[in-house]
């Protein structure tokens, strides 16, 4: 009984000092990303279409100036974030393959809408 | 109308699934009903704060206060789910034989509900602050369609529930002695799928950017935004893009599971006198 305690422990303390390298070279690891500025407005992106280089992480700036809340959205990028009416968001987004890749705000899907163009 | 219904059904839909899922495991344990309601309000409540506080809670490390919020309540929840399945390896039969001597084995029995009550809540609060923003949000603009609004959440809420009994009565038609084991290993799928996505929103904070290549896509094949890629998702954490971390995390807490169990399970409780 004791022995199996001791082995379990071991076990959880072999887990966690496996788990710990890493998460100190993910601060070092940040690569310079390219920032974009977004603002939402009357159930609008603007502008419409962002763009960003491929194969580089992607900081998007989002500025909600409705009062409401809404949900920044995008399937192909794996994206879900709320953010409160009248206010900022940050959204990181991996470096991305070429490709157009199109957001909603969730709230008002059929309106609001726009694209992530990578190239 | 409609797009409230779906809204609100997509948020609660998982919730539903967990807390069907929490109700077939606890069938046999007395005053369960109690702790998982419990677990239902207090989840409620939470996410009504939640949402109240959203704006700040967003703001906080660098504006990714939500991912890392998101990544902790799921640590919780895997925490709690990993602990149960443990515990019940231990002492899941005398709850479940004949001679459920009360006293002792109900509560030893309460302190895992307690356990899966925090997984209840846990979900409510994540899925739930989702909603009661939106419905806030429309309800704050007043006027138009409020009512629309309203009446499409509650639809929403009432899919979300239907869920819920759907997965609970699916689950009980699984005869009793499958259903421990059934329920065990989804009790750990669900832990190890909840564990990837803490590691997920991690990656999303950029506080995890080891191992961060993408293993495989599957997306062409099931979306995991599509309902059936949802359900999928929140039952064995099905991802159409993982990255190697997020398998790695996956992969290990199902070790860690598996290795507890035949630790503190079954061996311990043959050398173990009667306790108490
Ligand atoms: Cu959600």
């Amino acid at each position: 009984m004791s022995r199996s305690r001791t082995l379990s422990k071991a076990v959880i303390f072999a887990a966690v000092a496996a788990l710990l390298p890493i998460a100190a070279t993910s601060a070092a690891n940040a690569q310079a990303a390219t920032e974009i500025q977004l603002s939402y407005k009357d159930k609008k992106f603007d502008p419409a279409e962002i763009s960003a280089p491929a194969n580089t992480p992607i900081v998007i700036k989002l500025k909600n100036l409705d009062a409401k809340p809404m949900e920044f959205e995008s399937k192909t990028l794996k994206i879900e974030k709320v953010v409160a009416g009248s206010s900022d968001a940050t959204v990181n987004v991996r470096a991305q393959k070429p490709g157009r890749y199109e957001f909603v705000d969730e709230y008002n899907e059929k309106v609001a809408r726009g694209a992530l163009v990578v190239k | 109308m409609i797009a409230a219904l779906i809204i609100v059904f997509r948020e609660v839909f998982e919730a539903g699934l967990i807390i069907g899922i929490v109700l077939a495991v606890t069938r046999t344990v007395p005053h369960r009903n109690a702790w998982i309601g419990g677990g239902v309000l207090a989840g409620v409540l939470a996410a009504c704060v939640v949402a109240a506080f959203a704006g700040a809670l967003s703001n906080l490390f660098a504006g990714m206060g939500q991912e890392l919020f998101n990544a902790a309540i799921l640590v919780i929840a895997v925490v709690m789910l990993t602990w149960h399945n443990v515990w019940m390896a231990r002492h899941g039969a005398e709850l479940a034989g004949e001679l459920r001597v009360a006293g002792q084995a109900v509560v030893e029995g309460s302190k895992s509900l307690l356990a899966l009550a925090v997984v209840v809540g846990v979900a409510v609060l994540r899925e739930g602050s989702e909603v009661v923003l939106f419905l806030y949000g429309v309800i704050a603009t007043g006027g138009d369609t409020a009512w629309g609004v309203t009446l499409g959440g509650l639809g929403g809420l009432a899919l979300g529930l239907m869920i819920c009994l759907l997965t609970y009565f699916g689950l009980l038609r699984i005869p009793a002695r499958a259903l421990f084991t059934t329920t065990t290993i989804l009790i750990a799928l669900l832990a190890a799928g909840m564990a990837a996505q803490a590691a997920a929103f991690l990656e999303k904070a950029n506080w995890l950017t080891a191992m961060d290549n993408v293993v495989w896509d599957s997306g062409w094949l099931l979306s995991d935004a599509s309902i059936p890629g949802k359900a999928l998702h929140t039952l064995i954490g099905y991802t159409d893009q993982p990255t190697a971390m997020q398998l790695t995390v996956y992969l290990a807490i199902l070790l860690i599971t598996f290795v507890l169990m035949r630790l503190y399970g079954a061996p311990a409780k043959a050398v173990v006198p009667a306790r108490g």
